[in-house]
């Protein structure tokens, strides 16, 4: 049932990708893609009864949730964050040369 | 610690991914503070990784299949880094380009202010590269994958002018949509399999039956690494984002990125890790015809010499995938060939076009003529490149195509070979027209003042025709024998894959 | 900015810089490590920014040795990487291990962590600068 909610923020970043036309709001529809992924991963590690993954010397080792999606969706996040800044950058300029945000106004490439 | 047996232990291999890394952020460091020095570095770096490549080569000779443990864990709990023929095949094609490219670039990027960015993000891409060839743990290659793809999209983006951020901006959206449907695929087959080693999950599905969610991950795959590789109907960023760059990136771009993320990747999951179905070879068998067949097409009407040379990338990656997809060992072996072979011819007419671009300041196929005359290293290489890349005998590109065809005769797909033949035809028709319209014929008069493009491009371009005349070479019973077959046998091994790795661990 | 925002800024700026220097050291015993604490020491020095304007932000951190941290972080962290072949491996565990769940323990964890802060809080500001140098210079453009 979750993972269904997943799917469905993931075809809302779709959308957004293929349907706006404001530069930033395409931005923003890459980063919810990227979030519904990360979301999705980690929901696949949840154990039944499980308890946050950190040993502490005076507890005994009990039911833990999956560590292993943790550690790989911060990398996950990392990489996204790079993305976010590298195409931000890359707006501010296109604002600066074409003076507008409207992608049907930035069609130089034709075919 | 034996420092003088170090080149050819299986140490080697973590230095392909650290030398590439720590030389990118040394130039970040002193590169704008000393002159000269961004040039010097980096090439150094680009030739010593090239003696590596190959030194790996006798690495295997010796030792086998190398699996080497990053950080002392056994796998499947740590990481492994894997060396066998393919990689090592793989390694050779990407380094050898890289550093011809290097050599080039020290002249051409004298027009684009601050070159030891360009030469950070340039190294970064290799390590990226070398990354995703190396790795043997799936989200290893994803995070090199990203890596690789990051710094080609701000590459393309380099000299800020309107063209290429709006090719850039395209790329990137596309490119990371992509890059989510192959974490997407990553989380599926990690809930499926409980494990992140290539060869671990190898040995889990061929166990068990083949059940839907493979088949699944397998689309996810397909769309997520086929728009890296450009098949079509993913290939919309290409024509745009490969001739907006500065001249020695698309011949990267185009000449060893698109093969080392998109196909090599493609090849390892597909045949090593979910194993070879009939219907998987079948859909890229088609895809593959259909990128041959449109990209030939949508070449013939270009005026733009790099957009010219950019669709016809798209038909020969085509070429590729389609006998790769065969599944057969002589369509495996025609497609690995042609892939080098792409590799060095590309990159030559990527090239010849930023020479072009150097001397005369325009890329317009109508405002050219003659240029033989002025420029002869320039024109004679860009013959022979043309020659073999439309499959002229002796030169290399003949004898690639021409096995693709048989191996296709030989599995009885008679159709896919009648069209394979035809737009081989087609690529000869519209190298011609390159040819005939850039540097046969009278040269105009506003062209008269132009010179030939200094050392250092020239250097690059004679080798790389060397190269191209010479590739037919590779298919010497002897020579062929230890270097293209044994990578051939890696893919048709398949699942077999996995006793290999798991049985090497020391 | 207000006083009220350019007050509180005053007060809490230290605080917030040490609680990112307390999240990047503990990272092998609770949840956070480099990455974490390296955002929160780089939003720091952009609360500055925000609140009192660009130069004294650059005067406190300016853009060289910003740009000069974030090579040296990732030199760092590819040194320790390498140094590994001490024990034989790339990446290998080879400083001595204290016992586990104290501060000085587990190895080369700790200095990773420290190099990933540097580089990630030096690059996020250098960006943060980039893109405010940029916008002013196109409004002296426009002018």
């Amino acid at each position: 049932m979750i993972y269904l909610m997943c799917l469905i923020l993931f075809s809302i970043g779709i959308y957004c990708i293929l349907v706006k036309r404001n530069l930033i709001k395409i931005i923003i529809g890459i980063g919810i893609v990227e979030y519904a992924v990360n979301l999705f991963f980690i929901l696949l590690g949840y154990r039944a009864g499980g308890r946050a993954p950190i040993l502490d010397e005076k507890q005994v080792v009990q039911n833990m949730v999956d560590p292993l999606p943790q550690a790989l969706i911060l990398t996950a996040i990392v990489i996204g964050l790079a993305v976010t800044v590298l195409i931000v950058s890359i707006a501010v300029r296109i604002y600066e040369k074409y003076g507008t945000f409207d992608i049907t106004k930035i069609r130089r490439l034709r075919g | 610690m034996n420092m003088a047996l170090l080149p050819l232990t299986p140490n080697l291999l973590p230095l392909f991914v650290a030398i590439p890394l720590g030389s990118a952020f040394i130039v970040s460091l002193l590169g704008k503070k000393l002159r000269g020095f961004s040039d010097t570095f980096s090439n150094l770096a680009t030739f010593s990784l090239f003696c590596f490549s190959l030194l790996s080569l006798l690495l295997i000779k010796r030792l086998g299949t190398v699996v080497y443990k990053v950080g002392g864990w056994i796998p499947p709990i740590g990481i492994c880094m894997v060396l066998d023929s393919l990689t090592s095949f793989m390694l050779i094609t990407v380094n050898l380009i890289a550093f011809l490219v290097t050599i080039y670039s020290i002249s051409y990027m004298e027009r684009y202010t601050d070159k030891w960015k360009f030469y950070t993000l340039f190294l970064l891409m290799l390590a990226g590269m070398n990354g995703v060839i190396v790795t043997g743990d799936l989200f290893n290659l994803f995070v090199f994958l990203e890596i690789g793809s990051i710094s080609s999209y701000a590459l393309v983006a380099y000299g800020v002018e309107h063209e290429e951020l709006e090719a850039s901006f395209k790329y990137t959206v596309m490119g990371s949509i992509a890059s989510s449907f192959i974490l997407l695929g990553i989380a599926l087959l990690y809930s499926y399999t409980s494990s992140l080693n290539m060869a671990d999950i190898s040995r889990t599905l061929a166990q068990g039956k083949g059940s839907q969610v493979v088949f699944f991950v397998s689309v996810l795959f397909l769309m997520g690494f086929g728009l890296k590789a450009a098949l079509v109907p993913f290939h919309a960023w290409l024509p745009d984002a490969h001739p907006s760059a500065p001249a020695p990136i698309s011949a990267m771009l185009s000449g060893v990125l698109i093969k080392a993320l998109g196909v090599y990747a493609l090849a390892r999951i597909f045949f090593n890790v979910l194993g070879m179905t009939a219907i998987s070879s079948s859909i890229l068998m088609v895809l593959g015809i259909i990128s041959m067949v449109l990209g030939g097409l949508l070449a013939l009407g270009q005026e733009d010499i790099k957009r010219l040379f950019a669709y016809s990338s798209i038909s020969q990656i085509g070429y590729v995938v389609f006998a790769i997809g065969m599944g057969t060992p002589l369509g495996i072996l025609a497609g690995l060939f042609h892939l080098f072979n792409h590799a060095a011819f590309k990159s030559l007419l990527f090239l010849n076009s930023g020479s072009i671009e150097y001397a005369t300041g325009t890329r317009d196929l109508r405002k050219m003529g003659g240029l033989t005359s002025k420029m002869p290293v320039t024109g004679y290489s860009s013959l022979v490149g043309s020659m073999s890349i439309s499959g002229i005998p002796p030169l290399s590109g003949f004898w690639s195509k021409l096995l693709i065809i048989l191996a296709a005769i030989e599995a009885k797909h008679f159709i896919f070979a009648s069209i394979a033949i035809l737009v081989s035809i087609l690529t000869l028709a519209y190298y011609l027209k390159v040819q005939k319209l850039a540097f046969f014929g009278e040269l105009r008069d506003s062209l008269r003042g132009i010179k030939e493009v200094p050392l250092t491009m020239k250097l690059s371009m004679i080798a790389l025709s060397i190269i191209c005349i010479f590739g037919g070479l590779l298919l010497i019973p002897g020579v062929q024998k230890n270097f293209l077959s044994l990578a051939t046998e890696v893919l048709m091994n398949g699942n077999n894959y996995a006793q290999i790795i798991l049985g090497s661990i020391k | 900015m207000t006083l009220i925002v350019k007050t509180i800024t005053r007060l809490t700026v230290g605080l917030i810089l040490l609680y990112g220097i307390y999240i990047v050291t503990h990272g092998h015993l609770s949840p956070g490590g480099g990455f974490a604490g390296g955002v929160i020491i780089a939003l720091s020095f952009v609360h500055l920014m925000l609140a009192f304007g660009k130069d004294l932000a650059l005067k406190k951190l300016s853009e060289s040795l910003a740009s000069f941290f974030e090579s040296f972080g990732a030199i760092m962290f590819l040194t320790i990487a390498l140094l590994g072949f001490i024990g034989g491996y790339f990446f290998f565990n080879f400083v001595f291990k204290g016992k586990p769940f104290n501060l000085f323990s587990a190895g080369i964890i700790p200095l990773c962590n420290i190099a990933i802060c540097l580089k990630v809080g030096a690059g996020l500001f250098a960006v943060f600068v980039a893109l405010v140098l940029l916008s002013s210079t196109t409004q002296k453009g426009n002018k």
